[in-house]
């Protein structure tokens, strides 16, 4: 009887902090969204969306961050294509081939852990001293690769937590049908972690596009739209900083339409891998 | 030995790591029958079954010495590529895993990627290799649906035509009726009977009863030895051994 007793408390107990840290997640989520959309929403215009910042944008005048948005897309896009390309084969390599030497490949793992946690401002110094020794300037091309350098450790971990869980039974299947590596890899493995590959470009752009602190060096700023891989390129977290520095209230109220606008970006980049990986993982084997 | 050996296994040992999984095994395999390998778990069958298409060589820390010849190749030594060697034995393993794609493409996979890839040639030979798995009449009319949403027996039947469609001459199943219902079980049963006209079959189950429904030869393991092999009707009749005796009369499992 009193042994219950205790376990009702236990549960009701953990059932308390449960819904106290989802409803704290929750309200956090709701207050950040509350606040640029109140404050952005007003600023939001077509404008804005479709101009470049003309002579007094930064003193509350006429223009917009179409610069901006295009850079960021250019540069996040750029990047997370990159990152797949050299992701991709990495963690199937490290899956497939590397199957048997699990040490190596948990080395690897940990490498990648600790790259993952390495603070993007180091990224974008160390960009910055690989510019100057090459002698480039900052330009759209040196915020690509520095946002590849940083976003790859995020696109091999995720796809590869996805390809550890393939079953042993599988890889053998597909090796006992005469199946060598490489077709293991990008014929089998690769169509069952295709959720992975979303999660993982998902993962990837929402850094690439949201990330001040690399290409604050790497990629500069400017006011022009950007036409070439050589020059350099506004994104939109410093878009929302500069605008955000600002002491003109106008101004600071289109730091928060910025902000919004990134948030769409970003939501809709979601919606559309979702429906994509929903697309191809209806073939992916349950277990 | 009735038949011609079509496998020929001598004097294999295998360890994983520092544990001795397979000790001395010397075996014949009849060509065309259908060979049960018996034996409590834990005993090494499946192991030996996987070390004769080197499904071993996946994984890590196992060491093998010995030979097994499959026709004129010693599959532990040779030099071709272990590749083209497997696609002599299809595989059917305890639970059915298809590839995760439609129900067409696991069957013609395995025809694709030998290099046949034109949808004329393909069409035919997925009913075909369906028909002999006894799939055809229920997936016909959703071929394009994905593998996954088979029920567990009719995804072992289409890992069966997936296994049969590379053409091989050897069938290699593990326990495939473990995880299946028993009608299921029946019609894996019923198939590899009326298979063994054309197919070497090598079967692990630890189930007496299957054994014996089924079983043309028999090698029956123990703690990673063979205690006894020969034709079924004489192993289950008139064993030779003590432990193979205890074994029949259901004394340990």
């Amino acid at each position: 009887m009193k042994r219950s007793k205790l376990r009702n408390a236990e549960e009701l107990f953990f059932r308390g902090v449960m819904i106290i840290s989802t409803s704290v997640i929750g309200f956090a989520l709701f207050l950040i969204l509350w606040s640029i959309i109140k404050r952005g929403l007003p600023a939001l215009s077509w404008e804005m969306l479709t101009q470049t910042p003309k002579g007094g944008f930064y003193f509350g005048k006429e223009g917009g961050i179409a610069n901006a948005i295009v850079g960021s897309l250019y540069l996040a896009s750029g990047a997370t294509l990159l990152a797949m390309i050299i992701g991709i084969p990495v963690s199937l390599y490290m899956n497939v081939n590397l199957h048997k030497r699990k040490k190596l490949v948990n080395s690897i793992r940990f490498l990648l852990d600790v790259m993952w946690g390495i603070p993007s401002i180091v990224y974008g110094a160390f960009g910055f001293t690989f510019m100057i020794y090459f002698g480039m300037q900052s330009s759209l091309l040196a915020g690509i690769i520095t946002v590849t350098l940083f976003i790859i450790p995020i696109m091999i971990r995720s796809i590869d937590e996805v390809l550890v869980s393939v079953p042993n039974g599988l890889m053998e299947a597909s090796y006992s049908l005469g199946s060598t590596r490489s077709e293991t890899s990008y014929k089998v493995f690769f169509r069952q972690c295709i959720s992975g590959v979303t999660t993982a470009v998902l993962l990837s752009f929402g850094r690439a596009i949201g990330d001040a602190a690399s290409v604050l060096f790497t990629t500069g700023y400017t006011d022009h739209m950007p036409t070439s891989l050589s020059q350099p390129t506004a994104t939109l977290p410093l878009a929302i900083f500069f605008q955000m520095s600002s002491p003109i209230a106008e101004v600071k109220e289109r730091a928060y339409a910025s902000a919004l606008i990134l948030t769409l970006i970003i939501l809709f980049i979601s919606i559309v891998s979702r429906i994509i990986s929903s697309k191809y993982q209806k073939n992916k084997i349950k277990l | 030995m009735s038949g011609n050996p079509k496998i020929v296994i001598k004097d294999v040992n295998l360890h994983f790591g520092k544990q001795h999984v397979l000790k001395n095994v010397t075996a014949n395999i009849p060509e065309k029958k259908i060979t049960v390998i018996l034996g409590p778990s834990g005993c090494g069958k499946t192991t030996l079954l996987k070390t004769m298409n080197r499904l071993t060589d996946l994984y890590h820390n196992v060491k093998i010495t010995g030979s097994i010849h499959i026709g004129n190749d010693d599959v532990l030594n040779t030099k071709k590529d272990i590749t083209e060697i497997r696609r002599h034995m299809g595989l059917l393993s305890q639970r059915p895993y298809p590839l995760p794609m439609n129900i067409f493409n696991n069957v013609a996979y395995g025809l694709r990627i030998s290099g046949r890839k034109s949808k004329k040639y393909l069409k035919p030979r997925v009913k075909h290799y369906l028909e002999m798995a006894n799939l055809w009449e229920e997936v016909k009319d959703r071929l394009n649906d994905p593998a996954s949403s088979l029920s567990i027996g009719q995804q072992q039947r289409l890992c069966l035509a997936r296994g049969l469609s590379v053409d091989p001459d050897i069938i290699l199943a593990d326990e495939p009726t473990s995880a299946l219902d028993p009608l299921s079980s029946e019609a894996i049963e019923n198939k590899f009977i009326e298979l063994k006209n054309q197919y070497t079959i090598v079967m692990v189950t630890h189930s007496l009863q299957q054994a014996r429904r089924i079983a043309d030869y028999v090698i029956f393991m123990y703690l990673g030895e063979i205690i006894e092999q020969g034709p079924a009707k004489e192993f289950f009749n008139n064993p030779k051994e003590d432990l193979t005796r205890k074994y029949i009369k259901g004394l340990f499992n």
